[in-house]
């Protein structure tokens, strides 16, 4: 034993002489050294900075695309594509990245300003987030001509005057409903949550697959049209409040509660519940959901839907003050501050966000265009889908664009689905959110 | 041949202090060369990210205003003000995720020890078809955490999933099984438990084929009952192994971090001190973080020096 290792030993000595151990050594520097020299490709403007002309731009650009991988991805990648055609000189590497993982990692990635991708396709609350902590490139003057974008979606890429991406897609839940169930049950789509609980014993005794005639998810972000629909708010940003404690937000959650415990809605409270909503409504189970347009090309595979026009949309329900309130979401396209290719990258976002390729996005998966000249398009016209999503969106309540507005929707997700369940009256529920904000993301309000 | 690398330290060291660092580094420049990659590996991935953690841990450091590339950092040295909070209860999550963190540790170490060692002695004998065995139950630590951890949420989804449906059958009414009640915690020990049986089996089978047969025979002679010989030779032959094998199992489940994020996600009901840190780090608040880390730490070093006393008491060595 002990001569063996002795042996290996001494032979190794004698392989590994000095000169050839000092070329070794040599040599290992010499490759973290080359390592180190990163090449940068691609002509124009770099470290923040976007040229007003980018006409000329080349390079690769690496795009994160947020969108679902199954029914939106495809989409997208053919809109890259085409720009493919369109600009050879510019080569798209393109990267879906799923959304509930992508806040973290582009904000990991920025940090550590390494491994960041040039365009990102960002969720109207991380936009402002990102901005005020650096990692956007200001883009007024490239992409500043916002004449034609919506309002309220071009507002969350807007911060202390500059403007750090443009709006690439609206949205604003809505109740999602199956015709064939509400028709045979004689009842008309329900205007009022007190209208959703008289209706739902009527769907649910005349269709036998009927589990639930609502089924609510859990998620925090799902709890604002009841919130809104009793005139409660998150946050009042000119006075520096949190208000998501205050008796009106309360009362939106009672609503929910009321549906749940009266047997009208079932709530899942676990983080299954989107998928679980999905399936349920999908398979025809449940007879409404509250869910967006980005929801619609998922819903018309399921085997409910398979009746072209069951799929039926209107406005969230409101509450006692007779208001109905959706959230305002949607997602953006935002550049890298420190992208090598920021004029390369100002060209692709032309392309991806012009009016003919959100009237495609529109037509192809009923999304919301922010684009005022896309709604002209014959073709967005005519769509049903995108049409009711419009009404509801003109109806819908913007959420304040602050910095700390990423950090918001973590502690309602944690206490919604305790009042959901019972566990804690809505009004506990919400002081512990307005602690938690306190205590962390909007900590100078009171 | 043992003479060519006993090191001749004796007569270096009388010349004193330079002219010994002096010829250590002529004569054994090739082994500092040869662990330098080691030091410098060590030095990036351990003691920088650590020095750094502990640094951070005395500032109020968020993710708002660590600073960047772009933007200066804005933080400041609070000096232990992030220790006093937590650890005085104030932040009101201390204590109750201590709590949940020592029932998560010892349930799943206790029910690992125990399956793994009953399933160590029945697997410790002939019988047909005992490589299939074998096999069929090293098969939870073969396949990746992840893989398992997205197979058990479906089995554990409250509609239609494998476990309610089952219950359904003998008429017990669904269990929101990742709902936010304290099931939550009984369904991640559930899943962390069928992880680790194998570990603990393969490592108490090796312990088990250690103890010679003679010692068996000797008691079977004496008369000895085949409990008495369980705890009598069994148990006494397998401590080193239990020693070594409970140490490492209660520190990787104290910090048994894929499980818990993979099934439970951000269910409260379900943290424990690391996921707890990690969900404050994901969430920005990276000085409070750190400081849970630190924390994290110094338990898990004060447990793992006070277990070794202990052993190194009953004339354990190692």
């Amino acid at each position: 034993m002990h001569t063996k290792r002795l042996g290996g030993l001494a032979l190794g000595r004698l392989a590994l002489g000095r000169l050839a151990l000092g070329r070794l050594a040599l040599g290992l520097a010499g490759a973290l050294a080359l390592g180190a020299c990163g090449g940068d490709d691609g002509t124009g403007n770099g470290g923040g900075e976007v040229s007003q002309d980018t006409s000329q731009a080349s390079g690769e650009v690496t795009f994160w695309d947020t969108s679902d991988a199954t029914n939106e991805a495809p989409k997208f990648k053919e809109l890259v594509a085409r720009f493919q055609t369109a600009r050879p000189n510019i080569k798209v590497k393109y990267v879906n990245v799923p959304f509930s993982e992508a806040q973290e990692k582009f904000r990991t990635a920025a940090q550590g300003n390494s491994g960041a991708p040039d365009v990102l396709r960002s969720e109207v609350a991380w936009t402002p987030d990102f901005a005020s902590t650096g990692f956007l490139a200001d883009l007024t003057e490239s992409l500043g001509d916002t004449g034609d974008y919506l309002e309220t979606p071009l507002s969350s890429n807007q911060l202390d005057g500059k403007l750090y991406g443009v709006p690439q897609v609206t949205d604003a839940p809505a109740l999602l409903y199956n015709k064939a169930y509400l028709d045979k049950a004689g009842v008309e789509p329900p205007k009022t949550w007190a209208d959703v609980q008289s209706a739902a014993e009527k769907i649910k005794s005349v269709n036998p697959g009927v589990q639930s005639a609502i089924f609510l998810q859990s998620g925090g972000y799902f709890s604002l049209p009841f919130i809104y629909s009793e005139g409660g708010d998150m946050l009042d940003v000119d006075a520096k409040k949190i208000t998501i404690n205050s008796p009106e937000a309360a009362k939106g959650v009672h609503d929910a509660v009321d549906l749940v415990k009266s047997g009208a809605a079932k709530a899942d409270v676990t983080s299954d519940s989107y998928n679980n909503m999905m399936k349920a409504f999908k398979d025809g189970t449940t007879a409404m959901i509250i869910n967006g347009p980005w929801s619609v090309a998922d819903i018309k595979t399921g085997k409910a839907f398979k009746q072209t026009g069951n799929l039926g949309i209107a406005p969230t329900p409101a509450g006692s003050s007779g208001k109905s309130g959706s959230p305002v979401g949607g997602h953006n396209y935002v550049i890298y501050s420190q992208s090598k290719v920021t004029d390369a990258a100002a060209e692709f976002i032309k392309y991806m966000n012009s009016a003919e390729s959100q009237a495609f996005l529109a037509r192809e998966l009923g999304l919301l265009p922010t684009r005022k000249s896309a709604y002209d398009q014959a073709d967005v016209k005519s769509n049903a889908e995108v049409s009711a999503f419009k009404a509801v969106l003109d109806a819908a309540t913007a959420r304040p664009w602050i910095p700390e507005g990423g950090g918001l929707f973590a502690a309602l997700d944690t206490e919604y689905p305790k009042a959901l369940s019972g566990r804690s009256s809505p009004q506990q529920a919400l002081d512990a959110v307005a602690k938690a904000w306190k205590s962390g993301v909007v900590t100078d309000y009171s | 041949m043992t003479t060519t690398v006993t090191p001749d330290a004796a007569p270096a060291r009388a010349e004193g202090p330079p002219g010994r660092l002096r010829r250590s580094w002529d004569k054994y420049w090739y082994a500092y060369a040869m662990v330098a990659p080691v030091v410098i590996v060590l030095g990036t991935l351990v003691f920088y990210p650590l020095v750094r953690g502990i640094a951070l841990a005395l500032t109020n450091a968020t993710n708002r205003n660590i600073g960047n590339a772009v933007i200066p950092a804005r933080y400041s040295y609070v000096g232990i003000d992030n220790y006093t909070r937590i650890l005085s209860g104030e932040d009101g999550q201390f204590y109750p995720v201590l709590l949940r963190t020592l029932i998560w540790t010892a349930s799943c170490v206790v029910l690992h020890y125990l399956i793994g060692l009953t399933l160590a002695v029945m697997l410790n004998r002939e019988f047909r078809g005992r490589t299939v065995y074998r096999v069929l139950l090293i098969l939870p630590w073969a396949v990746p955490a992840f893989i398992s951890a997205f197979s058990w949420r479906f089995l554990f989804n409250a509609d239609g999933g494998m476990i309610n449906t089952a219950l359904g059958w003998v008429g017990v009414g669904p269990v929101e099984w990742l709902g936010p009640t304290n099931t939550v915690l009984v369904a991640v020990i559930i899943v962390n438990v069928w992880l680790g049986v194998p570990f603990m089996m393969v490592a108490l089978l090796g312990g088990l084929q250690s103890i010679p047969l003679e010692l068996y025979e000797a008691a079977e002679v004496d008369g000895a009952s085949p409990w008495q010989r369980f705890t009598n030779v069994t148990l006494p032959g397998l401590r080193s192994v239990s020693a070594t094998v409970i140490l490492l199992g209660t520190i990787w489940t104290f910090n048994m971090f894929p499980v818990i994020f993979l099934i439970a996600r951000s269910n409260e009901y379900a943290q424990i001190l690391v996921t707890y840190s990690y969900n404050l780090f994901y969430n920005g608040q990276l000085a409070r973080s750190a400081a849970y880390g630190v924390i994290i730490l110094s338990m898990l070093v004060v447990f793992a020096s006070a277990y070794r006393r202990v052993l190194r008491k009953q004339g354990e060595v190692w």
